[in-house]
């Protein structure tokens, strides 16, 4: 807590841990601290915050409907599957025009 | 233990994150969406095991990653991360520095951000190599802790974050050098 340019090598190296909420209290309070008195880190810090909030933005997608669908018949063939006494049950009702073996 | 019967309601929730993981992890579209109904499938037979109460989009990660890593991964050799020059801390931010100077307000970060398109910030984390291109995605696109992070793609800690340290660098590097196609770094 001495010469400035330790403090601020110091936050730096610790910026994404301390970003990652991964430091312990006493850390993050000191880091903290030295982030109320140094302008550039301060500033640097809120430039890494927001470059990683940009890109979880960024990145998101939007789920195609037809695979939310796809995923759906899979999960429910499945629970007819294990639900079937026995053997496996048909794929579907009418699909591949096989004998039904329901319950 | 999980009854299977409330799979649907928990689990489905969390489909868009999934697949813009799965996105990330194979680069392709069908294989992505191929992915992520192989994941749904097996979760859904392995949810007996899912202890109820615990992080329910981190066992769902873990299995995405695996099927990734078994059935996806291509197998040709990527490149790693020695084959990338490393850069120094705050590399973006310090070539950015200038412009950032330039606007004025709160929001400058922001809106210096805002002009790199959606599609050049996809393909800078795709750029990565693979093992730093799933750290930096699960931190900084989904918000793990290094420790789900490490459970999920079951490695050491130490590991985790040292995959971080590096791939958030490149990340950085790819950013600039789009930054600089568009003239937006000098």
């Amino acid at each position: 807590m001495s010469v400035p340019g330790d403090d601020c090598g110091e936050a730096i190296h610790r910026l994404y841990h301390f970003l990652d909420g991964e430091l312990t209290e006493d850390r993050r309070v000191e880091i903290q601290r030295h982030l109320d008195d140094c302008g550039p880190c301060l500033e640097a810090f809120d430039f890494e915050a927001e470059l990683r909030i940009t890109i979880a933005h960024k990145c998101r997608e939007e789920v195609p409907e037809s695979l939310r669908l796809r995923v759906a018949a899979a999960i429910h063939h499945e629970m007819q599957l294990s639900a079937g006494p026995g053997g496996p049950a048909p794929a579907g009702p009418g699909l591949d025009g096989g004998p039904q073996t329901g319950s | 233990m999980a009854d299977q019967a409330t799979f649907v309601e928990q689990a489905m929730e969390h489909m868009p994150s999934l697949y813009a993981a799965a996105l990330r992890m194979t680069r392709n579209p069908a294989d992505a969406e191929d992915l992520v109904q192989e994941t749904y499938l097996k979760a859904y037979r392995a949810f007996g095991s899912y202890q109820e109460g615990t992080n329910l989009k981190a066992w769902l990660y873990k299995i995405l990653t695996n099927t990734f890593i078994n059935s996806y991964r291509a197998k040709k050799r990527r490149p790693e991360m020695s084959d990338v020059e490393d850069v120094e801390d705050l590399y973006l931010f310090r070539r950015l520095g200038g412009l950032e100077a330039a606007q004025a307000g709160r929001s400058a970060e922001e809106e210096v951000l805002d002009l790199f398109t959606d599609d050049q910030v996809k393909a800078a984390l795709e750029s990565l190599p693979e093992q730093f291109r799933m750290a930096v995605l699960l931190a900084d696109v989904e918000g793990f802790s290094y420790k789900e992070i490490a459970d999920i793609m079951e490695v050491p800690i130490g590991t985790v974050m040292s995959r971080l340290h590096r791939g958030r660098r490149a990340l950085q590097k790819a950013l600039v050098e789009y930054g600089r196609e568009r003239g937006l770094v000098g």
